[in-house]
């Protein structure tokens, strides 16, 4: 073998970083660092603006008062500034669309993932994804015109404004995404486990039941957050057909507010920049931004406590 | 085999290697590849051969956290190619590599090959047919793809991808091209048209195959070194390692009593 | 004497005949067989309340639906009313969305694919935006009304309609792009990388072409999603009269070019729905129906789309 000297040896031109190069590179690395921190920046600003409104508005009206009266009517001469009617109204519409869309978008899920033969699921899953591209206003028409007259042939005193009918279609809307993240998650459950059922004589139901449905908990999980985050945020659908009286109560055969549709109804409405009214909306939406917050987060804690480890 | 002045084309000389998460893989491992001279790497499973071919060209620059010791000085211009001035890019323009399963680009044939010429700023059409041509030829692929250069790569069988990729390493006019187990994943007679592939680019190239097939070590390399535990435990000509190697170790890998 | 032992310690456990063990798996199979037909039934509503939602809307929209409703501006006669004003306000805020959000959605996806390093500035971005995917649209609607139109001044215009619609989008072509990227072998990488092509050459021609189906496919579901979409802008002014168009972007005189319609106040088809749907006059409803006609015709086409490029990709691309 050669022997070479030990000093280390001269660099050579061609193979010395070329720093014009490197320099472009570096620039557009930057350049897309800036486009990923898009992201923070819009979560900072929903926070600024909200904070900044909701605390001129706490200047006025007490956190005591916002948080424990039963009546919100901010835009009265005698004015009451409580959040419950609103959350009251939100959970009742969420409620009963929860009843709906998480029993039935799971057993949809269950079906599509461990019964469903292979054309039936590429034909369905694509429908299902056009459901949830439905806008929600579209929903909201189809609540007043067709659902609640519908309810009110069963129940003659159902109110034109209910949260019944809102929150079935609200849970009909939702039922798409929750069967979607489910069935996804079941998917990707392995197959070995699955066999190791069957193997023991077990059916399609004791397998999804016992097996599959157990090991894809995480991804279920984040599906029912999905859904709890999508009716506690929508709006349309309740603005146009739940009614917009704040009214603090939880029966759903009521008509009532949400907190959604109280902050469209001000924002049509002609509020002065910078008046208690105005102000109210950003109280209202950083409540409703803590809650969806809220959701997620537990979601997330959730989500790895029954982490999937297969 | 020729008597021509032996000459070193690469040398690693006192190499480590450290993974992101501090595994040492490589120990203190030196080892001479010689020009127009096919070397081969041989070892049981995980003994670091595709490791240590992958520090040639830099490819472990792509994963965060992996660190070089030691040298691979490159010949005649005496070049460390894990120096800290040294641009890996410049790098694999010079060191070419051929993976194990064939991975060509989701682009044409004639795209797949006339890439590496196009990254280094070649705009002439005529060069870069003339290029693509003799790369095809240099890779035997060129009879049976010129009526279709335009059609997608993955139309071809296993065989013909690979030697596309080795096209596609050829066209950039390498000095040297790193072959990682480059027939694992092909068939018996595709495995015999690349190796005789491999004997033939010899004369323009110096080349550095690792595999696990010490049948295929024996057929077609000229130097053979045995790797096991990330060192390198006995490098010599193939004759001389696969009919009386000085190690027991060797010995025993070769004859089968562990790997 | 073994036997007998056996026999009283596991009593519990009865040996089952033949006759019976049948009788169990008859029983499981027919819990099958109800378990299946009840998910069959959900499945089949989800798709019958889809067919009959558009059978209401069409069925009552119907009288409505000719050339004069896509031409006449909105009035107070219900029989005269149109959607011009909206679906050109749609249209031109569509164009403001795109723009805003695909080159910076696209550019941070592949930046947190191909660049980002792991360390915890990375986190923060990722738990960004997987925060702003939940984040209820009504809430950008307050985003767009505090920030834009007052603290930026940006006014109640089509660009601020056009911006917020844009960021609501952008964490769909941001999650889109990623996975369209993460679809991409390593051995491809490895490849081109081989070849001495550098980071941004590989971006360039690799990662970005191979992925731009996926991409394309995010970003036609975006923007039909900013379509249908009321809560963000509904607070952005929603002056639901629009008797006027924004004034043309092309001119025929210098510059050829105007800029002032992004200044313009707006209406879109959603909202002009929802403000016909608020009047009690039965005859506003019928418009409602029309314009949700032409609503879920033009989302239905372009989800439709996005699908069927998905499955034309996977189709294709054998990695």
């Amino acid at each position: 073998m050669a022997i070479t000297p030990l000093q280390d040896p001269p660099i050579s031109k061609r193979l010395a970083k070329n720093i014009k190069r490197n320099f472009i590179e570096r620039i557009i690395e930057i350049i897309l660092l800036f486009a990923a921190l898009a992201a923070t920046f819009i979560t900072l600003g929903i926070v600024y603006i909200l904070v900044t409104e909701a605390s001129g508005f706490f200047k006025e009206v007490s956190v005591i008062e916002f948080l424990t009266s039963r009546q919100w009517s901010p835009l009265f001469e005698d004015a009451h500034y409580g959040i419950l009617p609103l959350v009251s109204g939100t959970l009742t519409t969420s409620f009963v669309a929860l009843m709906i869309a998480i029993p039935i978008g799971t057993i949809a899920a269950i079906y599509l993932s461990e019964f469903a033969s292979h054309k039936t699921r590429e034909a369905v899953k694509p429908i299902l994804e056009l459901l949830v591209g439905v806008p929600t206003v579209v929903f909201g028409y189809f609540t007043l015109l067709f659902v609640t007259p519908l309810l009110q042939k069963l129940n003659p005193d159902l109110p034109t404004f209910n949260m019944l009918g809102a929150g079935i279609v609200m849970g009909v809307m939702i039922i798409p995404y929750i069967a979607s993240v489910a069935e996804d998650a079941m998917r990707a459950v392995p197959m070995h486990m699955r066999e190791g059922s069957y193997a023991m004589g077990a059916t399609k139901f004791q397998t999804a039941i016992r097996v599959v449905t157990p090991a894809a908990t995480s991804g279920i999980i984040a599906a029912y957050i999905l859904g709890i985050s999508r009716a506690v945020g929508e709006t349309m659908v309740v603005a146009i057909a739940a009614g917009q009286q704040p009214s603090f109560t939880f029966n759903p055969l009521e008509g009532a507010a949400t907190i959604t549709a109280y902050i469209v109804q001000v924002a049509m409405g002609d509020l002065p920049h910078g008046s208690l009214g105005y102000q109210s909306i950003f109280a209202a939406g950083m409540v409703l931004f803590i809650l969806t917050f809220l959701f997620n987060i537990l979601g997330h804690m959730a989500r790895k406590r029954f982490a999937e480890r297969y | 085999m020729s008597e021509n002045k032996l000459n070193i084309k690469a040398e690693a000389k006192n190499l480590n290697f450290f993974y992101a998460n501090g595994t040492k893989a490589l120990k203190n491992v030196s080892l001479p590849v010689y020009e127009n001279k096919i070397t081969a790497l041989i070892g049981p499973s995980g003994c670091g051969k595709s490791t240590f071919l992958r520090c040639f060209n830099r490819m472990h620059d792509l994963y965060p956290g992996n660190r070089y010791e030691g040298q691979i000085l490159l010949h005649p211009d005496n070049t460390n190619v894990l120096g800290k001035g040294v641009d890996p890019i410049e790098v694999r323009m010079r060191i070419s590599m051929v993976f194990q399963k064939p991975n060509p680009f989701p682009k044409s044939i004639y795209e797949n090959v006339a890439y590496g010429l196009r990254v280094r700023g070649e705009r002439s059409k005529s060069a870069v047919d003339d290029k693509v041509e003799e790369a095809l030829k240099g890779a035997s692929l060129w009879n049976e793809v010129k009526s279709r250069l335009q059609d997608l790569a993955f139309n071809l069988s296993g065989g013909q991808q690979q030697r596309l990729c080795i096209a596609r390493a050829l066209a950039t006019d390498p000095e040297i091209m790193l072959f990682d187990e480059p027939t694992s994943a092909l068939d018996p007679i595709a495995t015999v048209n690349i190796e005789e592939l491999m004997s033939g680019l010899k004369n323009k190239l110096s080349i550095l195959v690792v595999t696990h097939n010490m049948q295929q070590a024996a057929r077609i390399s000229d130097y053979t070194a045995y790797m096991y535990l990330g060192e390198m435990i006995e490098f010599d000509a193939t004759d001389k390692i696969f009919t009386n190697p000085s190690r027991k170790e060797t010995e025993d890998y070769i004859t089968g009593k562990f790997g | 004497m073994v036997k007998d032992k056996m026999d009283s310690e596991f009593s519990l456990i009865k040996p089952k005949t033949l006759n019976e063990v049948r009788a169990m798996i008859r029983k499981h199979k027919r819990n099958d067989f109800i378990f299946s037909s009840i998910g069959l039934l959900t499945i089949i509503f989800a798709l019958l309340t889809l067919l009959i939602l558009f059978v209401d809307l069409v069925m009552d929209g119907y009288p409505k639906l000719n050339y004069e409703f896509f031409t006449d501006f909105p009035s107070r006669r219900a029989a005269h009313a149109g959607i011009l004003s909206a679906w050109v306000g749609s249209s031109l805020i569509m164009l403001v969305t795109f723009i805003t959000a695909v080159p910076m959605g696209v550019a941070a996806g592949v930046y947190l694919e191909e660049y980002a390093p792991k360390n915890w500035f990375t986190d923060i971005i990722e738990i960004n935006v997987t925060n702003l995917s939940g984040v209820p649209s009504i809430i950008y609607g307050l985003l767009a009304l505090g920030l834009f139109v007052y603290t930026f001044h940006l006014g109640q215009t089509i660009v601020t309609a056009g911006l917020t619609l844009g960021l609501l989008m952008l964490p769909i072509v941001i999650v889109s792009t990623r996975e369209a990227i993460r679809s991409i072998p390593i051995a491809i990488r490895e490849a081109a990388y081989a070849v001495g092509a550098t980071k941004w050459q590989v971006v360039l021609h690799h990662v970005i072409q191979y992925s731009f189906g996926g991409i394309l496919t995010g970003i036609i579901i975006g923007m039909a999603r900013a379509l249908g979409e009321t809560a963000p802008i509904i607070t952005v002014g929603a002056l639901t009269f629009i008797a006027f168009l924004p004034p043309a972007p092309i001119s025929s005189s210098a510059p050829f070019i105007s800029f002032e319609w992004l200044q313009s106040g707006f209406t879109v088809l959603p909202i002009q729905m929802f403000s016909w749907l608020s009047r009690p006059e039965h005859a506003f409803h019928i418009n409602a129906a029309a314009a949700g006609v032409v609503i879920i015709m033009l989302t239905l086409l372009m989800n439709g789309t996005a699908i069927w490029l998905r499955y034309r990709i996977r189709k294709n691309i054998k990695w």
